[in-house]
């Protein structure tokens, strides 16, 4: 295993829900959006990072990108100084429509990072912009388009070129391909990859689909309500779920053959709130597990080995369901 | 008044019908525009507004007489309007319509160099208190709250007692200064939803600071609803000069101010209602006007606020 580039060590952040007439005083209650996540992505590689919505996914990726401050835990990716920094990490966000300021054509939008870090001016930039476009599948005469002129996929590509414009080491794709038609997904995930290995970029793919992961992602972690509850390869991940929301999630992938049989499992309830989350395991009260007992409402399980490489955070991981 | 003056009045005329058909041509072009043009009030608010407009600008060429000009105190004032004197002549045998038209620089002028000024100012506090929110937004939104629990009027009628003759740049700021408090809110609110978008987000991301954030970003996408709030500003503006200078505290004698017009022929009302009338009627007109534009403007940007029409 070749070094870290990022490493992430016990990540938390917390939201206060704050009340009061100066909005000073004695916070009323914490959201946990994120409760002592640590991962460590390897140069040139992905992580895939799954979970459903409002698990604290994108927050994770935000604090990674320290576009908020987390209230503990430590981010090491290159350099401590902001701008720099800023430099090294982008950002591919989910909305194709709320990504780009619609007050602004593709053009300035691409011009803006070169100025900001001084990388390129007048025609030089112009040049940039160009290959730019290029490299990411867009006939340079885009340039003068707003992005209400832009159709979904031209604009999550526009969104892809705002972040190599500043040449990052590291990108997050949070939820970048989600809210695209399967096929341009498709085309999407294939300019991605293709970029990765050109530009030997290091990537954490956000999503909550688990198909679209396992055909990027060589390390998958799960979240489920601010913690990771299993970490492993991709290829073990998928064959053997250690942790039962996995195999639950897992379950839940469409298979493309009518007489496979498939057998479901069907998580009951709903996600709890983040704001008072289920003592112990806080998958407890949805687990299925035919082991489950009153060890989970007490005890957190920690997130452990139980194979080479393949960690999981559940008492009885290592106990077929 | 001669023919040249009435040929004059006709070019106004035919400039603002002008101004109005080119403007509804432009809008016709785009989805925003065709909302504008929707409302009943916005083409004939902007054919109104066009005309008084010119007339400022032009104000020498249309104007028959000097404003002040006072031919003959005793046996020329409060003349009922004739051809010499289309809307008659005051009571100091001044011309009515000669004092409106160059009232219309003073009253206009007024009107949009205070709302520039709130707007700027309501525009900058409410970006900062938005944008930084926390004890930033805390002190300005509460500073904001006063402001807008003080009876105006008074705080202006406090202010312009200072001076005996208050100087037009001191009136200008003063309601400029009392007149930012809406707008600050609305901004701050605007502000608010805008920073958390992704594109603000994907800006700071690639290491954009604040104030390139806000000037760039942020702002830019909550012009419409300041353009909407400064166009219905300056009719407020307008109407608050013009009670001042009814008060005999706005803008200081001989200056035709409409408001101070009024204000001139008040005493004199049941013979000479042209000298308060007419003044009046400008007044009310320009702030209708103002009011359809900015209600035409308010559809043609904020398309969330359209009730059903497709």
């Amino acid at each position: 295993m070749t070094a870290a580039l990022v490493q992430v060590e016990g990540l938390v952040k917390h939201f206060r829900v704050e009340r009061g007439l100066f909005r000073v005083g004695r916070p009323r209650r914490l959201v946990r959006a994120v409760d002592g996540v640590s991962f460590a992505i390897s140069a040139g590689r992905t992580l895939g990072l799954v979970g459903e919505s409002g698990c604290g996914k994108s927050t994770v990726a935000r604090s990674t990108l320290r576009l908020i401050e987390p209230d503990a835990g430590s981010v090491a990716a290159g350099p401590r100084q902001l701008r720099a920094l800023r430099r090294r990490m982008q950002i591919v966000f989910q909305d194709p429509y709320g990504s780009l300021n619609p007050r602004m054509t593709v053009r300035q939008t691409l011009a803006e990072p070169l100025a900001i870090h001084r990388l390129a001016r007048g025609a030089e930039a112009e040049r940039r912009i160009a290959a730019l476009l290029e490299e990411v599948g867009l006939d340079p005469t885009f340039a003068n388009a707003y992005p209400h002129e832009l159709s979904g996929g031209q604009r999550q590509r526009v969104g892809i070129a705002r972040a190599l414009s500043v040449e990052p080491e590291f990108v997050v794709l949070d939820e970048a391909v989600s809210a695209l038609d399967v096929s341009v997904q498709a085309q999407v995930l294939n300019l991605l990859t293709d970029l990765q290995q050109r530009r030997r970029l290091t990537y954490l793919f956000i999503a909550h689909d688990l198909a679209v992961v396992k055909y990027i992602a060589d390390q998958v972690a799960v979240m489920y309500l601010g913690r990771i509850v299993e970490h492993a390869p991709a290829a073990a991940l998928y064959q053997a779920p250690r942790h039962p929301y996995t195999r639950s999630l897992l379950s839940a992938i469409p298979v493309p053959n009518p007489n496979a049989a498939r057998q479901r499992i069907v998580l009951p309830g709903d996600v709890p709130s983040p704001v008072a989350p289920p003592p112990g395991c806080h998958f407890h009260p949805r687990c299925p597990h035919p082991k489950k007992n009153d060890l989970c409402r007490v005890e957190t399980p920690r997130l452990r080995e139980v194979a080479p490489a393949h960690f999981a955070a559940c008492h009885f991981a290592e106990e077929p369901m | 008044m001669n023919a040249w003056k009435w040929l004059a009045l006709a070019g106004a005329l035919a400039a603002a019908l002008l101004v109005a058909g080119a403007v509804r041509r432009r809008a016709l072009g785009t989805a925003a525009g065709r909302r504008f043009l929707r409302h009943p009030a916005s083409t004939p608010g902007v054919f109104v507004l066009a005309f008084f407009v010119t007339l400022a600008l032009a104000a020498p060429l249309v104007a028959p007489y000097d404003p002040d000009w006072m031919p003959g105190i005793v046996e020329l004032q409060n003349r009922p309007p004739s051809g010499l004197h289309p809307l008659g002549t005051d009571v100091y045998s001044r011309d009515v319509w000669s004092r409106l038209v160059y009232g219309a620089r003073i009253s206009l002028g007024i009107g949009a160099l205070a709302m520039l000024v709130a707007v700027t100012l309501g525009a900058a506090v409410g970006a900062v208190a938005g944008y930084f929110r926390r004890w930033v937004d805390a002190a300005l939104m509460r500073f904001v709250d006063v402001g807008l629990a003080l009876p105006r009027i008074f705080v202006l009628l406090m202010v312009v007692a200072l001076w005996e003759h208050v100087p037009l740049a001191v009136l200008v700021l003063v309601i400029g200064f009392t007149s930012w408090f809406g707008t600050s809110r609305l901004v701050r609110a605007e502000v608010l939803s805008l920073r958390e978008r992704e594109f603000v987000a994907a800006a700071r991301a690639l290491g954009a600071g604040p104030r390139r954030v806000v000037f760039r970003h942020v702002l830019p996408n909550a012009a419409a609803p300041i353009i909407v709030s400064a166009a219905l500003g300056i009719g407020n503006v307008m109407l608050l000069e013009a009670g001042l200078s009814f008060l005999g505290l706005g803008v200081p004698s001989p200056a035709p101010s409409w408001g101070s017009m009024i204000f001139d022929g008040t005493e004199k009302m049941a013979v000479a209602p042209w000298t308060s009338v007419f003044p009046g009627l400008a007044i009310a007109v320009v702030v209708m006007a103002l009011n359809g534009i900015a209600d035409g403007l308010r559809d043609a940007l904020d398309p969330r606020r359209e009730g059903g029409a497709a």
